[in-house]
């Protein structure tokens, strides 16, 4: 056991650093759009660095990175306060799912656009009737000479508005099993039989949309994995998304955290400052343990990742506990902050609000415990 | 960064586990819990010392075997893994003060004997009655260099021959067996540790003045985070029993694991076990290489798994249902001994104030 990093590894940190401060554009700009425009002018200057996608393989423009740096690099970017990068779903999910399962042909033409975010990527999983139970999901594709005519309706998809390509899986198979029915596409969302409609959140934002799909045409070389192997692939992208999530994530966390120790310090309590009421230390205390647990917990499983290959189900504890600290911590914030939380444009009111969604996207909570019991501690299946 | 136990590592932690194993399984555990009037018998001891671990962590030069604080939980978890009745835990705490602040005399006399299995020892921390954190201890030497006054919930005293007693302003004091110092047992709530209360009068004040405040409070954080890895350990074997017990029980024509509320009580303690895993396995690593995290790595440890040792060994109880009740089970065992863990070398509240105070807040 080793906890330092090793003399590459803080080569690799120490540059980077250096690059962010020097590289660093400011903060971004208020409005929805111009903030999208402006993450995506920051990935083209990462991209152009060599620093996007640094854990994929240098033949397709990675920087063939190990897991670690990949952690670090996470860890650097959250720490400079960087802006995120614009094609998040294509980085965390897009890319690993085609470097996994995807063909030659398909890695020369897709991962590069991906990491220079000249082309977004969105998810089309979810459906108006099937969330949770994925796998019950009816958008069809019916083939067409070389082509998929695909009809359906996709919800909660993020990003659709700004997207170029969509990683949707469709049933292909009506009368094979529900899991073996299904494949997995790439499909071009600028067609005309692609509507995107956004939905407004409960925080008045519109992340996410929902697609109307109608006779909308896709190439038969655009599937990935392979006709009917849409279920294993779906898992790959939902592991990829639920272990690079919980890393990511604990470094927001940490710096979420810092701000409400911040603020605890400053907050007038009681005659006092919140941080000296013995309650509210206790909890934020616990939570500092709770996050640096996920965080350790996170490189544990780097670890194992780096030994053993791919992302395990133990993602989805991470996933899990990172949705139950981030909610708790919100609500602390927002109790520190007193009546003024009432007022709606603080910055802890909107967090509050925004962790509501950390148990929900990417898998519920309870989908994850009931993972983690199934597959994990091999429990019998729930019916 | 390698986040895993290296190959020596893994075979010190097989070894403990195979060799527990054998030795302790839970009826030999529940005879000697009820029926030793020590917990444990001089065979099983001179086992154990023939292993090497009660000097484990002991310097070299003073008769250890050298190992690192890694080294020491890996064997820790083990110990609480099989619920091991064993006065393991308070020798080595004795130990380490002892090579954390023992002068040359001291070591020599007390420490080498300690780490070679020889003698036992144990830690004397709270006073009565005791406040509410360890760093509370007023009892303080007389003008003539005695100590008057009376310890309690001091574990192992009854076979102890060396006690190292903690006063105000956390000073250490060695006192042998016999130095007019009176032990009486005391009825535990963990059966697989004894506690006792010491009478002292007029012992020696026999004061360990080779260490500064740093050596101790890192011995301290040693003692507390071996302790977090036994409970890590005891909620372990909780968890296992719940998950098969969850497989096997059935009731309304299936098993109970199939059903949610207790399926999903089965992954918060794996939640939590792993977590508290990971806690203590960074702690250790910073108490032997990473001094400056080392205080905020420990107290996190000891917090996190004082929790989680008592809240997963209540909820495999509950996993089992009217038979997790009985004194018939052997699940009371590791409830008693996750919860003991959890009050003693500081609580989750304690070392949470300690984490605030070190954060910041
Ligand atoms: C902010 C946000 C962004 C999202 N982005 C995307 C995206 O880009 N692409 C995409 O495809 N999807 C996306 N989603 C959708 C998300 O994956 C789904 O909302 C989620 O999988 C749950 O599905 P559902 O909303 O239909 O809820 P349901 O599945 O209907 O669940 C409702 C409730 O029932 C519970 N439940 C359901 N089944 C079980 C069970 N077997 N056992 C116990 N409890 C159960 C759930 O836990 C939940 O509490 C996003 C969601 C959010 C909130």
């Amino acid at each position: 056991m080793d906890l330092t990093l090793t003399a590459e590894e803080q080569a690799f940190r120490d540059e980077l650093r250096a690059w962010i401060e020097a590289n660093h554009p400011g903060p971004k700009p208020d409005s929805d759009e111009a903030a999208f425009e402006f993450r995506r002018a920051w990935q083209r200057t990462v991209f152009d660095a060599g620093w996007a996608g640094v854990a994929w393989p240098q033949e397709y423009g990675g920087r063939g990175a190990t897991l670690v740096e990949q952690a670090i690099y996470g860890e650097e970017m959250v720490r400079a306060r960087a802006p995120a990068l614009a094609n998040g779903l294509g980085l965390a999910m897009g890319g690993p799912v085609v470097i996994a399962h995807g063909t030659e042909e398909q890695k020369q033409r897709y991962l590069g656009p991906i990491l220079s975010a000249e082309e977004i990527w969105c998810q089309g999983f979810s459906e108006p009737q099937s969330g949770s139970d994925l796998a019950s999901l009816r958008t069809k594709a019916v083939r067409d000479g070389d082509e998929w005519v695909v009809t359906g309706q996709k919800v909660w998809t993020t990003l659709a508005h700004e997207a170029k390509w969509c990683m949707l899986v469709a049933r292909t198979d009506p009368d094979a099993p529900k899991h073996k029915g299904l494949t997995y596409f790439l499909m071009d969302m600028k067609q005309p039989g692609v509507q995107v409609r956004p939905l407004v959140q409960i925080t008045g934002e519109a992340e996410f949309n929902e697609l109307f799909i109608e006779e909308a045409r896709i190439p038969n070389d655009n599937i990935v994995g392979g006709e009917g192997n849409g279920w294993a692939v779906a898992i790959t992208t939902l592991a990829h998304e639920r272990a690079g999530l919980a890393l990511a994530l604990q470094m927001e966390l940490k710096q979420l955290l810092t701000a409400v120790i911040e603020r605890a310090r400053e907050q007038p309590y009681n005659g006092s400052t919140a941080a000296a009421d013995e309650i509210i230390r206790d909890r934020l205390a616990q939570l500092y343990i709770e996050t640096e647990v996920l965080r350790l917990n996170a490189y544990r499983g780097l670890t194992a990742q780096m030994k053993y290959g791919v992302p395990g189900p133990e993602g989805s504890l991470g996933k899990w506990h990172w949705a139950e600290i981030n909610q708790a911590l919100t609500e602390l914030a927002t109790e520190i902050e007193g009546p003024a939380a009432m007022a709606r444009d603080g910055r802890w009111t909107y967090e509050f609000l925004r962790a509501r969604a950390n148990s929900i996207e990417g898998g519920t909570t309870e989908i994850l415990k009931n993972i983690v019991a199934e597959r994990i501690l091999g429990l019998p299946r729930m019916r | 960064m390698n986040f895993d136990l290296n190959d020596d590592q893994r075979a010190i932690k097989q070894t403990a586990r195979e060799f527990l194993t054998r030795r302790y399984p839970l009826e030999e555990v529940r005879r000697l819990a009820l029926e030793e009037e020590r917990g444990f018998t001089d065979d099983q001891w001179r086992e154990l010392s023939e292993l090497g671990w009660p000097g484990l962590a002991v310097p070299e030069a003073d008769g250890g075997q050298g190992l690192g604080t890694v080294e020491l939980v890996v064997v820790a978890e083990e110990l609480g893994y099989a619920v091991a009745p064993s006065p393991l835990h308070s020798t080595t705490s004795a130990a380490l003060l002892l090579a954390a602040a023992g002068t040359d005399s001291q070591r020599e006399r007390a420490l080498a004997p300690l780490a070679a299995g020889e003698r036992i020892g144990t830690v004397a921390v709270w006073d009565d009655p005791p406040g509410r954190s360890p760093s509370e201890a007023m009892l303080a030497p007389a003008d003539d260099d005695t100590l008057t006054g009376r310890k309690v919930l001091v574990p192992d005293a009854g076979a102890a021959e060396i006690i190292v007693v903690v006063g105000a302003g956390g000073r250490l004091w060695l006192i042998e067996k016999g130095d007019r110092v009176e032990v009486t047992p005391t009825p535990g709530l963990d059966p697989t540790r004894k506690l006792y209360a010491l009478e002292l009068d007029g012992a020696p004040a026999d004061e360990l003045r080779g260490g500064n405040g740093q050596t101790v409070t890192r011995a301290h954080a040693q003692i507390a985070t071996a302790l977090a890895a036994e409970s890590v350990g005891i909620a372990q074997r909780a968890m296992e029993m719940a998950v098969s017990y969850a497989k096997d029980r059935e009731q309304f024509d299936r098993p109970i694991g199939a059903y949610q509320a207790v399926s999903h009580r089965c992954a918060q303690m794996l939640l939590e076990v792993e977590g508290a895993r990971s806690a203590v396995l960074h702690a250790a690593w910073a108490l032997d290489h990473d001094p400056e995290s080392a205080p905020l790595a420990a107290a996190m440890a000891k917090a996190y798994a004082s929790d989680c040792g008592f809240r997963v060994t209540a909820s495999s109880l509950q996993v089992h249902g009217g038979i997790g009740f009985t004194w018939e089970h052997d699940l009371h065992f590791l409830l008693k001994r996750a919860k003991a863990n959890a009050h003693a070398a500081g609580d989750a509240r304690f070392h949470r104030e300690r984490v605030a105070e070190l954060i910041g807040l």
